[in-house]
């Protein structure tokens, strides 16, 4: 019993200093990261977050960012969630081989797409705008959505609906008071897949933009000038990447556990 | 018989409406580029001049290209390893962790911290911990007498890299473990402890199998997301020293990117999909026959 506490205890200081360290060095002036190690900021600075919040660039890329993170997840949410229904409670001859085509999906390495995206975008003229990112990322985000909301319908039983259309519920009072309540932790748990990965990837929203958007991920390493890594700036936007995701992680805590076991526990 | 019918009829029409968003969605996104590589893969394309039909050569070049292979390699090597230290440290970790108490809430929401930062702020927290001249873990490591350098020794490099990784993607399937282990009903231990099995015997013939599922899935998700392992390293060294710690994603990256021929390098993303596509089948394949065994 007293092993297991301690294999936890290093485990979580493991993944704990990083995570300080990015911290503590966005406290710190630059000369003073450049030049010594210290595990607290001798001269602590709120200096580069007050640099990042009143850079118009760094504003304009955390609300674009934004903006497109939503714009995905609501499609990924209105497109998956229709389809995690059927693939639930229909049966039909192409339902397993459709099924994992969607998988596969999920497999696709991004670097494979690039270039086929920048023609697609281009010709649909979305290219360097917030639908290409957001389209781009639903080739991640809908089957993983899909997989995950099926388990979730699959653990209601089928006689919830039926009792509904018995008691002459219509199809669409069914769904919309009855049938997504029901569901709800696999919504707040989809969506937070759809959230999470559309705000972490870097290499498809770098290359569908340009000048007109410029997402966060593109913003922080665009620090990295010639005149070397502006390092307390870069740490400070670091951290403050990782505060969308914290609060995620807060309010769907509940679920959280539910939503990892893909909602068949 | 001619309502029944018309109920059929009406049901495949809703099931095929249910279904057109995602059709519509994933064919523009999924299908429609993946022909569109396809495509490019069997011509040969410089920018600025017609494509010209090459038939299979793209495939026969890439697959003589040592870069390519040596990235391939890597690639294994590192997807190999990856699943060797997390698997077990994952499992065992989330099976440490305890079932309830205040404690549980604060540790499932740092476990999800790694998981939230985007791919290149991870690189970043690594670069800046393990910067060659100032960073914590060369200095630390200096104190012992090792000369870590992860911008020039190839091996300091690379298992760089794989702690990174274990740093990031442990935390699923710890998630998952745990997850995964509150849908065992408690008798089955009971039943267990009756029969006083030894605790190998318990996790071998009582816990594993129910874990079975989400372990499937964690291996799957990790061997996706490896092969597509791309910001974080490339901000941590740059694909270094040399070629160290170029992954298939760079490679890929380069050659459609960077390069001249973008036949060439659609041909080399064709294969590199291909590989993740089989790999994924082969696992699953093999992971649910073991499960069938017992």
């Amino acid at each position: 019993m007293k092993k297991k506490y301690i294999a936890l205890i290093i485990y979580f200081i493991f993944l704990l200093i990083p995570i300080y360290w990015m911290l503590n060095t966005s406290f710190k002036t630059n000369a003073e990261i450049n030049q010594i190690l210290t595990f607290f900021p001798a001269k602590f600075t709120t200096g580069n977050y007050i640099e990042i919040f009143t850079d118009p660039q760094w504003q304009r890329s955390f609300l674009q960012t934004f903006a497109y993170v939503i714009i995905n997840v609501v499609i990924t949410m209105l497109v998956s969630i229709p389809a995690a229904y059927i693939f639930s409670r229909r049966n039909f001859k192409a339902k397993p081989h459709l099924f994992f085509w969607l998988l596969t999906n999920r497999m696709a390495p991004g670097a494979a797409f690039l270039v086929p995206f920048l023609v697609l975008f281009s010709n649909l003229g979305l290219m360097d705008t917030l639908f290409a990112v957001a389209l781009a990322h639903c080739l991640f985000n809908v089957p993983l959505a899909i997989w995950i909301l099926e388990g979730f319908i699959s653990g209601i039983p089928r006689q919830i609906d039926e009792t509904a259309f018995v008691d002459g519920y219509g199809f669409f009072r069914f769904f919309f008071k009855i049938f997504l309540p029901l569901i709800a932790p696999g919504l707040s748990v989809s969506a937070f897949f759809a959230f999470t990965f559309s705000w972490v990837e870097l290499l498809m929203s770098r290359t569908l933009t340009s000048s007109g958007v410029k997402p966060i991920t593109v913003t922080l390493t665009r620090s990295l000038g010639a005149a070397g890594w502006d390092w307390g700036v870069i740490a400070a936007a670091g951290v403050l990447t990782m505060i969308p995701g914290a609060v995620v992680v807060f309010l769907v805590r509940k679920h959280m556990v539910k939503g990892f076991a893909l909602g068949r526990v | 018989m001619k309502t029944e019918a018309l109920a059929g009829k009406r049901r495949e029409t809703s099931t095929v409406l249910f279904l057109l968003p995602t059709l519509i969605v994933m064919v523009g996104v999924g299908i429609v580029p993946l022909m569109t590589v396809v495509n490019y893969s069997l011509h040969i394309l410089f920018s600025g001049t017609l494509p010209h039909f090459n038939g299979l050569q793209n495939y026969y070049q890439a697959l003589r290209d040592p870069a390519f292979m040596n990235a391939i390699g890597k690639q294994f090597l590192f997807t190999a390893l990856i699943l060797v230290i997390q698997m077990p440290l994952g499992v065992a970790l989330g099976m440490a962790l305890p079932e309830k108490g205040a404690w549980v809430g604060v540790a499932l929401v740092l476990l999800g911290i790694p998981l939230l930062i985007p791919w290149n702020v991870v690189g970043i927290i690594w670069r800046i911990f393990t910067r060659p001249d100032i960073g914590v873990v060369t200095k630390v490591l200096a104190k012992i007498g090792i000369m870590y350098n992860v911008a020039k020794l190839p091996s300091h490099a690379w298992w760089t890299t794989v702690i990174m990784d274990t740093w990031h993607w442990t935390p699923l399937i710890i998630l998952l473990t745990f997850a995964g282990l509150r849908a065992i009903p408690p008798e089955f231990y009971l039943a267990a402890r009756v029969d006083s099995a030894s605790r190998w015997a318990v996790f071998r013939y009582v816990t594993l199998p129910k874990l079975k599922h989400v372990l499937v899935i964690a291996v799957l998700l990790r061997v996706m997301d490896s092969f597509r392992i791309y910001d974080e390293v490339f901000i941590l060294t740059a694909g270094g020293p040399g070629s160290t710690t170029l992954f298939m994603s760079h490679y890929t990256t380069r050659q459609v990117v960077g390069g001249f021929d973008m036949g060439y390098g659609s041909a080399i993303s064709v294969i590199y999909f291909l590989i993740i596509q089989v790999m994924c089948y082969l696992l699953y394949t093999a992971m649910m026959k073991v499960g069938q065994k017992q």
